[in-house]
């Protein structure tokens, strides 16, 4: 297992904006290092600031009763945007439900982002357009899809990767247990990425990990490492590292980003219930904005032409998110039927039927009631 | 939601009028508890502003504004609860600013929007009405014409087609807006168990008040009408019926149910696992605490302590912190998980108060590392802010021991119950002046009661009794803390 020295997670940037020098990772941050490092820098500020917007329109809308739940990912930027940037076009993302922000990067439609949440879409948008899977729900199912696609790619005899994304109370499911096994021995070409974010709902890491969860993926034989989670160019710099691993053909990497989920699990839930307040005012001083916003200021990057840029930018973006969201039609209740099977099925097609007769009956004693459900399909 | 356009007065530009609902919070929840409002009418808000604080049954949530625009009229009471769906506020938005959201129906159009019903997550189908679906009767023989109709065209049969059904059965057609004012008379819902045993009853299932879920007829229900309607008219069995089990508090009702929830629900679970797990015995003593009377009054005047808020609370909970210096057992914790007994090197003081919401202990931290005016300062901001229910979570957790002042309510003892993973708690009784023995003479002194309970895993009553016997002593005379520091 990779750490920075002394055994704590790799940092290249400190809580106070500073850039630590690396040996071995100070290579894959040449193009931030470089002349045109200002701009990679604006670049992965602009993105962090807009997906945090997104973030907390979203919440809103959910208190808004526009969108039935959000999970959200405040304080987990630098993670997802870290490891989402060093990801090719060509990569392949299979996520759980929190990873909007790698959504973000791979190009996502904001409207699209919502669709799932509004409970409008099964899934938001189409996988292979942006090489994203659709959101997962089930605690790391994810994982075995991922390596069974760089599975794939291995026999396709490509250099592209998959990563797959989950956070830490995942490494206690079967599934990822057996991905690794897998992914292991056949070397494939995947990136195991767990945002390490301190609570599992209302269990704490400590509960189901008595050593880093990046201590297990050396006992199947894969390399890990644990990377300052809200450092965003050390997110940036170990994922490169681990697709470059991939690439090559030297197979799987883990690894842990230790960061913190600083809202709630999801807009269902209540953390002040179950975590201490003090924590949250810990993990505030490491906040991946303001760090990265130190680092740029001690740069003199930070003007008020970047800050104006980024936030027109982030407004812009939450307006769009805003009014595509609440413009968004209800899908008809016949859409339920669809996707289940790729082709025809025939017992699908007599419960569609039956389903069909039910509504009409239903309809029947409602002259009005017939017409509106007509509109509301047909919007 | 729904609007009113409103044409304006010339040369202002048009405005609609829009309806916020109380949505579904968390997940599947069917009401939520305004707590507060952050706005008024006639208040300029713009979107996403924090108006109002709501209590579900999973969390305190804010709830941002989905509107810029002027705050017509608030819906709902601080205080009152609110099913989901229920419109709390209303706004009045500027026409063009903003196209109607998609499930508000379309801008002063004809047909109102129609009204969802939350379900597990969000809103549900259209609501066609307060009773059951109307289900197609019965009647309905022919499925096929209905099925080839087109898609897009409305239904044309006719509804006065329905009365061939019995009339039980028959759902009757009503216009969307009334449909939704006022529930429809039809059989009450049943289970064909129900229905039987009525049946061999002889007991008639219409005019009865189901009580279980949804206004269902239960066994209950059957039998308790059999009883009630023995020897009389069936008339006289509807309306006593009628008179039975029913939502509203009617005059001469024996017992109000409340769902135990919020805050209740925490103290009641903290309470329970408090007494369940630590064998707690109390201790009490009564000392004359003039002395310390007197020294509140001659530290009230003094310069140093003018703009405190000095009580007899903040000197027990002073003797308290000394006489935890020199009894520290009462200050630690069993951890029943690690098998350890936690013996803890600093005082979180928690102060219960009594606030709008229930019962919140906050705990002042460090407290043993605090002058008295620290003391007397900390304390009363920690009342102050639960008062007004903006106890901070940090606040309420890590405390180490606590102080209830029961004398407030002109009580003079009790036996408090541990706040759950504390090893002692002191209850503070009212100052009373009492005929006492003072230098061999009854006179009338000031006198005043503390009771101590105590975890008896941890501490024993010898270590109890020196720690009350220490905090008597200091009330009794504040000059014996020279012989204890």
């Amino acid at each position: 297992m990779t750490t920075g020295p002394g055994g704590e997670p790799v940092q290249l940037l400190t809580p106070r904006g500073e850039r630590l020098a690396d040996a071995r990772y100070d290579g894959y941050l040449a193009d931030v290092d470089g002349d045109a490092g200002a701009e990679v820098l604006e670049g992965l500020y602009e993105d962090l600031v807009v997906v945090r917007r997104i973030d907390a329109e979203a919440t809103a809308l959910q208190r808004q009763g526009e969108l039935a739940l959000w999970p959200p990912f405040l304080g987990q930027e630098a993670a997802q945007i870290g490891s989402g940037r060093a990801l090719r076009e060509d990569d392949f993302v299979f996520s759980s439900y929190r990873e909007n922000a790698v959504a973000y990067c791979r190009g996502v439609d904001v409207g699209d982002m919502m669709r799932v949440w509004r409970g409008c879409a099964n899934a938001g948008w189409d996988p292979f357009s942006v090489n994203m899977a659709p959101t997962q729900v089930i605690i790391g199912a994810q994982t075995l899809h991922a390596t069974g696609y760089a599975m794939g790619i291995q026999f396709d005899g490509a250099d592209s990767a998959a990563i797959t994304y989950f956070g830490d109370g995942a490494t206690s499911q079967g599934d990822l247990n057996e991905s690794m096994v897998f992914a292991a021995s056949f070397q494939a070409p995947v990136v195991f990425f767990c945002q390490n974010n301190q609570w599992a709902i209302s269990e704490p890491v400590g509960l189901q990990a008595h050593v880093p969860v990046a201590h297990r993926a050396p006992g199947f034989g894969i390399p890990s490492v644990r990377v300052d989670g809200n450092d965003v160019l050390a997110c940036l710099a170990v994922t490169r590292e681990a697709l470059e691993r991939a690439r090559s053909g030297n197979g799987p990497s883990f690894i842990e980003a230790v960061t913190y989920r600083m809202g709630p699990h999801t807009t269902a839930d209540d953390p002040t219930r179950y975590r201490d307040a003090n924590e949250l005012e810990d993990w505030r001083e490491r906040d991946p904005i303001s760090r990265l916003e130190a680092h740029l200021d001690s740069r003199g990057l930070l003007d008020e032409g970047l800050r104006g840029r980024v936030r027109a930018k982030a407004d812009d973006v939450a307006a769009r998110l805003r009014e595509e969201t609440v413009h968004m039609p209800d899908p008809p209740a016949s859409a339920v039927f669809e996707h289940v099977y790729t082709g025809p099925n025939s017992e699908l097609d007599r419960q569609r039927d039956h389903y069909g007769l039910y509504l009409a009956g239903l309809e029947a004693g409602h002259g009005h009631g017939h017409a509106a459900a007509e509109r509301e399909g047909a919007q | 939601m729904s609007e009113t356009v409103h044409a304006g007065t010339p040369g202002a530009p048009a405005t609609v009028i829009r309806e916020f609902r109380l949505p579904d919070l968390g997940e599947g929840l069917t009401e939520s508890e305004i707590v507060a409002w952050h706005v008024a009418a006639g208040d300029r808000v713009t979107l996403n502003q924090v108006i109002a604080e709501v209590e579900t049954a999973k969390a305190v949530v804010e709830v941002p504004s989905p509107y810029t625009g002027t705050v017509v009229e608030l819906l709902a009471e601080p205080g009152t609860t609110v099913a989901v769906g229920t419109p709390i506020v209303s706004f009045e938005v500027p026409a063009d600013a903003v196209r109607p959201p998609s499930r508000a129906g379309s801008a002063g159009g004809g047909a109102p929007a129609p009204r969802r019903e939350p379900n597990l997550v969000g809103y549900g189908a259209v609501v066609e009405g307060t009773g059951r679906p109307a289900r197609r009767s019965r009647a309905w023989a022919a499925p096929a014409p209905e099925a080839e109709r087109g898609e897009g065209e409305p239904t044309t049969e006719p509804a006065a087609v329905e009365p061939a059904v019995e009339p039980s059965e028959a759902a009757p057609v009503v216009e969307r807006g009334e449909a939704e004012s006022r529930p429809r008379p039809e059989r009450p819902r049943s289970t064909p168990p129900v229905r039987k045993l009525a049946k061999d009853l002889g007991v008639d299932l219409v005019g009865l008040t189901g009580t279980g879920p949804g206004g269902l007829i239960t066994r209950d229900d059957v039998l308790a009408a059999l009883g009630a309607g023995a020897g009389r008219t069936e008339a006289e069995g509807e309306r006593a019926a009628e008179a039975g089990p029913a939502v509203v508090r009617a005059a001469g009702e024996r017992e109000t149910r409340t769902p135990i929830k919020g805050v209740r629900k925490h103290t009641a679970a903290a309470m329970v696992a408090s007494a369940f797990t630590a064998p707690q015995a109390s201790e009490f003593l009564t000392v004359d605490v003039t002395p310390s009377m007197d020294l509140l009054a001659r530290l009230r005047e003094s310069r140093a302590f003018a703009h405190l808020k000095l009580t007899p609370l903040t000197l027990v909970a002073k003797a308290v912190l000394i006489g935890l210096a020199r009894n520290p057992t009462l200050n630690s914790h069993w951890d029943e998980g690690a098998q350890e007994i936690v013996q803890y090197h600093y005082v979180n003081l928690g102060i219960a108060a009594a606030t709008p919401r229930g019962l919140v202990v906050p705990n002042v931290k460090d407290a043993d590392a605090m002058t008295l005016a620290e003391l007397a300062e900390a304390i009363a901001d920690l009342a102050a802010t639960a008062r007004d229910g903006h106890t901070r979570p940090a606040d309420l957790s890590g405390g180490t021991i606590s102080i209830t002042n029961i004398g407030v309510f002109g009580i003079d003892a009790g036996t408090p119950i541990l706040h759950p993973g504390e090893a002692a708690i002191i209850a503070v009784g009212q100052v009373r002046r009492l005929p006492w023995e003072f230098e061999g003479q009854v006179a009338l002194r000031q006198v005043m009661t503390i009771s101590l309970t105590f975890d008896h895993r941890l501490v024993d009553g010898e270590q109890a009794s020196r720690f009350l016997a220490d905090v008597g002593a200091i009330l009794a005379d504040p000059g014996m803390v020279l012989t204890m520091v």
